[in-house]
């Protein structure tokens, strides 16, 4: 299953203020685990909401309404994310509570989401039900 | 934190550490049976105390330096009369916490790479590999194993006992080949992921058409060989072709769960993520300036369907020479087969059922249904719908997979109904 690690912007990453070397390495440093272990899918940070727009539906069926950059409520916008595939939703908080503090001064914050996929379709319990079912089946043919 | 959820979480510290402490601990017993129980020692204390304690800041070193004391007490127990124990008790105590740290962080890719050679070592048999090192390296229980194989639970467990045993009896060293010998060696490692792979792509019997927990260890094993293993340019090819293939996984059946064929599926379903991953994987190949190996060939093959926007944008006649090639370095009929597709699709089907034609005396084919499969397509399009339909019908005779023949059936049937109609 598939997870997103959205990282919240901060104030400092909506002013542009690049991040401390320290924390880079940090980083970095996480990726390459993510990457070792075999969960990283990928990985980007985002420019700050100056030169970013955004689109909106005030009245459903007319013109959509389009606003420039910055915004504001840094705690709403995304600085980047980090995309990983892993086997359960606890291997997901352990992987997002092992990434660094993504801002240092308070204002980090991790929000993690599953991503809708294929295995939500094939691994339901149905599934699972049925594979017993088969197993059952095949190792009584083996029997016979 | 509640005791079952706390249970959960290190359930989940289990398997993502597991590996790295078996080959950490594999590396200072030099047997993997013990290393496993060792491991197994310390989640039991980890289970006994991380409810109450709370869990460790670094829970991966916490586990390894547990195993370690247990191994120095076990050592003990037996009063070092085993001279290979002394051995091993004089290197364990030169490990020093600072080393616990810095071996799962530098060296532990290193034990990783030494554990997957041991794991697929040539002296077990091909269902013990498989077995071993997705209980050893995948963290995987017996009980999946068997799920995913539909085999029995104690089966899976004495193949996984006797290949520790072989081991052990067979003093395989715990270390990566060198030279020639790793040219080899690797190769048995990636069948073994590409086996697993395969298994879970396409299940040859049952109702269900694809075990994604296999094609998900098999790609996860990739991945990590790719990192500790950069230098090898079929390590990224296996890579770049099980990202490909995968990118398909979910096109390949309908609603009805039936199995839909490549050029039928809906392109803009692929998973483009995936897509990009094994483009990326597989330029990760060719820079390493080497001939690219079989994993490549059919890598390279897979990514110009990969990239392809609509069916007719294909480019067969690459295709037709990338199974060329790949069946110069790996000669057998399947390619062959698939290369008279390729022909078929880049220079029409009258040459494609030239090659199929020669492959119909191949004992080697006799039962496999895809031959009389790719003969109808090719006499359908050729417009000889009775011999289409009697290859259809053959074909499904032959397949073990319900859907495949359901599948095949219906084809069938609707090139009597066309040739009915004419």
């Amino acid at each position: 299953m598939r997870f997103m690690m959205i990282v919240k912007a901060t104030t400092d990453s909506e002013a542009g203020v690049l991040p401390s070397q320290q924390l880079i390495d940090a980083m970095q440093k996480y990726n390459e685990e993510l990457v070792k272990a075999g969960v990283l899918l990928a990985a980007d940070g985002l420019h700050a909401s100056a030169n970013a727009v955004r689109i909106s539906y005030p009245e459903p069926g007319s013109k959509p309404k389009v606003v420039d950059g910055p915004f504001t409520e840094a705690k709403e916008l995304i600085a980047g994310y980090t995309l990983i595939e892993v086997k359960s939703r606890e291997e997901a908080i352990e992987w997002a509570l092992r990434m660094p503090d993504p801002h240092g001064f308070g204002q980090g914050e991790i929000e993690l989401r599953q991503v809708f996929d294929f295995e939500n379709l094939t691994e339901d319990p149905n599934a699972r039900a049925k594979d017993e079912e088969i197993r059952k089946q095949v190792e009584e043919l083996k029997k016979a | 934190m509640r005791i079952s959820e706390t249970h959960r979480t290190i359930d989940t510290i289990w398997r993502m550490e597991s590996a790295k402490l078996i080959a950490g601990l594999t590396r200072m017993v030099r047997d993997v049976g013990l290393a496993e129980d060792l491991a197994q020692d310390a989640l039991v204390i980890a289970l006994d105390r991380w409810p109450e304690s709370g869990i460790p800041d670094k829970p991966g070193a916490w586990l390894m330096t547990t195993a370690k004391r247990k191994a120095i007490d076990l050592l003990r127990r037996n009063k070092l009369q085993d001279q290979k124990y002394v051995e091993i008790a004089r290197e364990i105590n030169t490990y020093t916490e600072d080393d616990v740290e810095r071996n799962l962080d530098g060296e532990i890719g290193d034990d990783l790479l030494r554990l997957i050679f041991m794991t697929c070592h040539p002296v077990l048999s091909q269902d013990a590999r498989v077995a071993l090192t997705l209980r050893l390296l995948c963290g995987l229980t017996t009980d999946e194993i068997a799920r995913s194989f539909l085999i029995a639970e104690p089966t899976v467990a004495q193949r996984i006992v006797r290949a520790k045993r072989t081991l052990n009896k067979e003093k395989v060293p715990f270390e990566v080949p060198v030279g020639k010998e790793l040219e080899e060696r690797l190769g048995t490692v990636l069948e073994v992921i590409y086996l697993m792979f395969n298994e879970g792509y396409s299940a040859t019997s049952g109702q269900d058409w694809t075990r994604p927990v296999l094609c998900r260890e098999a790609l996860r094993l990739g991945r990590v060989l790719a990192e500790i293993s950069p230098e090898e340019p079929e390590v990224h090819g296996l890579v770049a072709l099980m990202e490909l293939q995968s990118s398909r996984l979910r096109t390949r059946n309908n609603a009805q769960g039936e199995p839909v064929l490549l050029m039928d599926q809906n392109r803009a379903q692929w998973d483009h993520l995936l897509i990009r991953r094994g483009l990326a994987a597989l330029e990760r190949a060719q820079r390493l300036g080497r001939t690219l190996g079989p994993y490549g060939l059919q890598a390279s093959i897979s990514a110009c369907h990969a990239t392809a926007y609509t069916p007719e944008d294909t480019n067969w006649i690459r295709i037709a020479a990338l199974y060329e090639a790949l069946s110069r370095q790996m000669p057998s009929p399947i390619v062959e087969l698939n290369r008279a597709v390729a022909i078929s699709r880049a220079f029409g089907p009258a040459y494609g059922l030239q090659l199929v034609d020669a492959l119909s005396s191949e004992p080697a084919l006799k039962e496999y249904h895809l031959l009389p499969s790719v003969r109808g397509d090719f006499l359908e399009k050729l417009g000889r719908l009775e011999e289409a339909a009697a290859a259809f019908e053959q074909a499904a005779e032959l397949t073990r997979n319900e859907k495949e023949q359901a599948l095949l059936r219906k084809r069938a049937a609707a090139c009597r109904e066309k040739g009915e109609r004419t």
